[in-house]
């Protein structure tokens, strides 16, 4: 199978202090693919997630080398406008974080902030989106309650209608499911597998199982080294690497 | 074994009787103000300003130092919010995580909350005779801003500091900077924290004497103008309950009574403004 790049990696290194999360990582992230980053805890998977839409720039001490393009343009490069940058990316943190708003404000904060104020504009957005993340029935009679009254896997749809009102090209989940109970889960993978036709995926995820049901791609990081990455069939059927092929087999946890 | 459950009862009884011995003597200050101020309180009292030898007995209100304290405490609690805020935003999202300049910030609030108020008077007292300024509502609202600033940034500060560093990263994530994450997320999630605050250091500011006693001065007559002395609730219970009349000492404990209930009125009533802004905190 031949993949178009969308994210790549070269030579990414990535430090706080005197640790290091990662270590001279090379990669190229598919586009309209769903790619999983696996691996053991602390292994650097959130921290290559982060820095793709350089959520890691805030951490206290923190170096990056190396260089990550998207789209041709290296996004640690001089000149390139941040905000710009989040805004093309979409996050799905391990707990849902919506904003302390109504539901309402919730999507259409981002649209909002990047300049949209017309009513009648943002009411498209918010029923557009709610509807793409499967919210929309749930919520349509109460736009206006506030978004913490909404059960936690209605709080991570809501938080994915929210990341993609902004017009993003990638969703980053950083565990997405993990808060989530298994019902719940189920619906946001459904949710994944139906938005890969439009958008890049890329989630760290730490169960194996939801890996092999969702990926297309496989990126296995060990230490803040990538070990193995290539098309997911291939790295879970025949892994290359002696330490793929022990995490896969759940020797190493 | 034993001793554990002993143990365990002592502390549970030491908890009790704190709490009671708290609650109560609360409920005692504010009946005894009751007590002793309802009888003297008359509607004159809160409508009219002192007319002569009003401090002999003779007729008249205190509604120079009501309208004096509201003032100078609102304004002073105004002055507050708009440094308080940018302090403690700088804090918690622009400073980077573990600032030693923060954190010596921090230390210096603290120090200076424990200040007395007296210093705090004496030294806008000494910045008003640098400038030339007499004793006037200006200068006393500037002092009491000094006073309450501490109390009111670091009560701020605590709560902002408990927003979850995992609500900022999705407003960032969706390509917002750090003013506009600060301003519609941080101050709207920490909102009944930093109300708190504010109502704290308001009420810090309006029954505070000791500062305002040079800064703000004394007067019989209505604040009309920021350059002209201001009359205080604290100041004026003071001179009341320093009189030898039994009859002038009872409107002391009546102005007290006015106090406590503007302070009740008004933090009741900012709950009560805040609340629809409130109910979206993400708990």
């Amino acid at each position: 199978m031949e993949y178009k790049t969308h994210i790549r990696v070269r030579n990414l290194s990535v430090s706080y202090g005197k640790e290091q999360a990662l270590k001279n990582v090379t990669v190229d992230l598919p586009e309209k693919k769903i790619t999983a980053i696996i691996g053991p805890s602390g292994c650097g998977k959130t921290t290559l997630l982060k820095s793709f839409n350089r959520l890691i720039d805030s951490i206290d001490g923190i170096k990056v080398q190396g260089e990550v393009y998207l789209n041709g343009d290296n996004i640690y490069g001089p000149g390139i406008d941040v905000t710009h940058l989040r805004k093309k990316m979409g996050l799905l943190s391990q707990r849902p974080h919506p904003l302390p708003m109504s539901i309402y404000d919730n999507v259409a904060y981002g649209p909002r902030i990047h300049g949209i104020r017309k009513k009648r504009r943002l009411n498209e957005i918010v029923e557009h989106y709610l509807r793409e993340s499967s919210l929309w029935d749930e919520v349509k009679d109460r736009l206006h309650t506030p978004a913490s009254r909404l059960s936690v896997g209605q709080q991570q749809k809501l938080c994915l209608a929210r990341g993609l009102a902004v017009e993003p090209q990638i969703i980053l989940g950083d565990e997405p499911t993990s808060a989530l109970d298994p019902n719940a889960s189920q619906r946001i993978e459904k949710k994944f597998l139906q938005l890969k036709e439009k958008y890049t995926i890329i989630i760290v995820t730490h169960i194996l199982r939801q890996a092999m049901r969702l990926a297309d791609y496989v990126v296995f990081m060990y230490l803040g080294e990538l070990i193995e990455h290539g098309p997911a069939q291939r790295v879970f059927k025949e892994p290359q690497e002696e330490l793929t092929r022990g995490y896969i087999k759940g020797v190493i946890i | 074994m034993k001793l554990r459950f002993v143990e365990e009862k002592f502390f549970n009884l030491l908890m009790v009787v704190s709490t009671v011995l708290i609650v109560a003597s609360l409920v005692a200050i504010l009946v005894t103000v009751f007590i002793k101020g309802l009888p003297a309180l008359r509607l004159s009292m809160i409508t009219q300003v002192p007319k002569g030898g009003f401090y002999l007995g003779k007729e008249g209100g205190i509604l120079n130092a009501i309208l004096g304290s509201l003032y100078l405490a609102g304004g002073a609690t105004v002055l507050a919010i708009f440094i308080s805020l940018p302090i403690v935003i700088y804090f918690n999202v622009y400073a980077p995580e573990r600032s030693v300049f923060v954190n010596l910030c921090r230390f210096s609030l603290d120090v200076l909350w424990g200040v007395p108020s007296i210093v705090f008077g004496a030294f806008g007292f000494t910045i008003m005779l640098f400038f030339g300024l007499r004793a006037s509502l200006l200068g006393g609202i500037i002092a009491v801003a000094l006073l309450i600033l501490p109390v009111m940034s670091r009560a701020m500060d605590e709560v902002v500091k408990m927003v979850p560093r995992g609500l900022l990263e999705a407003s960032y994530s969706l390509g917002a900077t750090k003013l506009e994450t600060s301003v519609k997320v941080v101050v709207r999630q920490a909102l009944p924290g930093i109300l708190t605050a504010v109502l704290v250091a308001f009420g810090r500011g309006i029954g505070d004497a000791a500062s305002v006693i040079f800064t703000a001065g004394f007067t019989d007559s209505i604040p009309i103008s920021l350059m002209r002395p201001a009359a205080t609730l604290p100041l004026a219970i003071f001179f009341q309950l320093g009189t030898p009349f039994p009859e002038v000492q009872e409107r002391a404990y009546a102005s007290a009574l006015v106090l406590t209930f503007m302070i009740l009125v008004i933090s009741i009533a900012a709950r009560l403004l805040t609340k629809s802004f409130t109910k979206h905190v993400i708990k």
